[in-house]
């Protein structure tokens, strides 16, 4: 049954009747119907409830707050009922709300925007110190490794290098060898102008070798490799996998960690390898079909003009690229907290993050090495 | 004989204190319980004995090992002499449960792989699973059998102490006294110390020698649950009433 509402004014004295059940499907309306009469005299309200025959929580809360708002225009506003239901349903609903009131006046007291950015600096900070930890035990954990040939996991190493290596292969083959193209093509229409064509092969062999292979290899790694590393590892954490590795003694640290952060060590200096393969060779499709360098050309021109080092300098980048996106990525893993959304959270950040670190590490590379001239 | 003895110990995560000086004792061949209300930290104080988390302040003694600075080479010899049994099993999920189970032996022992197989044969039927199950996967078993499985892992060295995280919950009833009957089996067969964490009220009766309550951060009473209604807590007043 649907609720009603009347009013009629008597001077200063507005008389508001509501009848039926006022549930909280019909507050909606009514609420539009009041704003609709004036206030402008009236100093006396009476909300009349002797008609009402039901009030749920909702339509309590709606009264409540309508007593309040009057009140607070100054206008006098008295609730009128003989229903011991309905009072009580107002009486608890004014309970919670003056207790609800205090908990938030507590809660708003001063200084909370200080304690708050101490809060994020402390966790920060506290967050850094985790990463620190982990670097630690990755450390002891080689140091480990060092001392006896019988503690290197060598099974669980090629396991990862299959994983990790072996089946990225196709796609960071395919990934250089765009790149490789797109970028030939889009010089070969610069150097074309100037007639220049020849110089195609210094600007694609120094800048594939030196800086797109690995930089591209390892964007795709970070995507690949990080990403799983940090899901599987967290999910091993949720499942309380590797509690259970601890208490029968496995170190996760030697059984995840180490042989993952090496055999992506050993992966990508390969892997870079291929992807300066593949990006030289599509550039020097582009070239021959664009500017017209035979392939005998280009590998002699290539031969004489691109030096070893460029090539060193990009390989000896892997490594480090690798450490990077593999630390990242598993350190995220592993502080995964009990719950699933920390999962996405934690491997999205892995994979930002690691491609971050790269771009600087590659960054640093740049600028050491050109200022020592090599 | 006490087999582990906890002393004074005190837990604070942040701010929030769960532990404010528990001690108690582990008798060898006893099945022990904790037990206490939800959040009162008697899985923690689990996780603490089996070295997965550290204590704020105090001392666990295991099998005449400290806990505290304990060196690497005690730390891994003394994992060798417990099995644990997570509330979901735990098993590796990359692995299937009797490469689960043989995972220790392979890595701990210099058993040849037909002895090794034995073994995780003859666990595998010890906690009642068929030997066809061995060559199932984690993700393919029922959470009863997990547990049969975790309990399989937990036993695959033989080891003297076994801790078990809430062995009963989520299994339906029939399963949940077969478990128990297991335990009790287990401990007479191996002599096992068991150390346990229960809600269960007909598991608690049925299994344990020796309880301790856990109860606004303090042990409310430790000792046979004959005794228990003696303790004035009003966990202990509810829940065994």
């Amino acid at each position: 049954m649907a609720s009603n509402l009347t009013y009629n004014l008597q001077g200063d004295k507005l008389s508001i009747k509501f009848s039926g059940e006022l549930t909280l499907y019909t507050i909606a309306t009514l609420q539009k119907q009041l704003e609709t009469i004036s206030f402008n005299k009236v100093n006396l309200i009476a909300l009349d409830l002797h008609e009402l025959i039901y009030l749920d929580t909702a339509a309590a809360i709606f009264l409540v707050k309508l007593e309040e708002e009057y009140s607070t225009k100054s206008k006098k506003t008295t609730i009128l009922c003989f229903n011991e239901k309905i009072l009580s349903t107002l009486e608890l609903v004014k309970m919670q709300r003056t207790i609800t009131n205090l908990q938030t006046q507590i809660n708003n007291t001063k200084g909370l925007f200080l304690k708050n950015s101490v809060r994020k600096i402390n966790e920060f900070f506290h967050s850094f110190l985790l990463f620190m930890e982990f670097f630690g035990r990755v450390f002891m954990t080689q140091v480990d490794y060092l001392k006896s040939l019988h503690n290197i996991r060598f099974k669980e190493i090629a396991f990862e290098l299959n994983e990790s290596a072996i089946k990225a292969l196709g796609i960071v083959a395919l990934t250089s060898f765009l790149i490789g193209l797109v970028v030939a093509y889009q010089s070969a229409y610069q150097l074309k102008l100037y007639g220049a064509n020849i110089f195609i092969v210094d600007m694609l062999g120094i800048s594939i070798l030196r800086e797109l292979a690995p930089l591209i290899t390892a964007i795709v790694i970070a995507g690949r490799s990080g990403s799983a590393f940090t899901a599987q590892i967290g999910a091993m954490k949720i499942t309380q996998e590797l509690d259970a590795m601890k208490t029968m003694g496995f170190d996760p640290f030697a059984f995840l960690v180490m042989p993952r952060i090496i055999a992506l060590m050993i992966a990508m200096p390969l892997l870079i390898f291929i992807a300066d393969i593949m990006g030289v060779f599509g550039g020097m499709i582009v070239s021959h079909i664009d500017l017209g360098i035979s392939y005998e050309l280009f590998l002699d021109r290539f031969r004489e003009v691109v030096d070893v080092k460029h090539f060193f300098i990009g390989i000896i980048k892997g490594p480090f690229f690798a450490f990077l996106i593999a630390s990242i990525g598993i350190y995220r893993g592993l502080i995964v907290k009990n719950d699933t959304q920390s999962i996405g959270l934690n491997t999205t950040k892995s994979v930002v993050e690691s491609i971050f670190a790269v771009i600087v590490c590659d960054t640093l590379f740049s600028i050491v090495l050109t200022n020592l001239g090599i | 004989m006490s087999i582990i003895s906890v002393r004074d110990i005190h837990t604070q995560f942040d701010e929030k204190v769960v532990h404010k000086g528990l001690n108690l004792d582990i008798n060898e061949g006893e099945i022990y319980g904790l037990l206490g209300p939800s959040g009162c930290g008697k899985t923690t104080l689990l996780r603490e004995i089996v070295m997965l988390q550290e204590f704020t302040q105090g001392n666990i003694t295991i099998l005449d090992k400290s806990l505290n600075n304990i060196s690497k080479v005690d730390a891994q010899s003394l994992r060798r002499e417990w099995g644990v049994l997570f509330q979901a099993g735990a098993l590796f999920s990359s692995l299937s449960i009797e490469e689960n189970i043989a995972l220790p032996l392979v890595e701990y022992t210099d058993l040849s792989l037909g002895m090794i197989n034995e073994i995780v044969k003859f666990k595998i039927n010890l906690v009642g699973l068929k030997s066809a199950d061995g060559k199932l996967y984690p993700s393919q078993i029922s959470g009863g059998m997990k547990k049969k499985a975790g309990l399989a892992r937990a036993l695959s060295m033989d080891p003297k102490l076994l801790f078990l995280d809430e062995p009963t919950s989520g299994l339906d009833p029939i399963s949940a006294r077969e478990f128990d009957a297991l335990i009790l089996k287990l401990r007479d067969i191996l002599g096992l110390t068991v150390v346990m964490v229960s809600h269960d009220l007909r598991s608690i009766y049925d299994t344990l020698d020796r309880v301790a309550i856990i109860d606004e951060m303090k042990i409310a009473y430790e000792g046979t649950l004959g005794d228990v209604k003696t303790s004035s807590s009003d966990f202990v007043q509810t829940f065994f009433k």
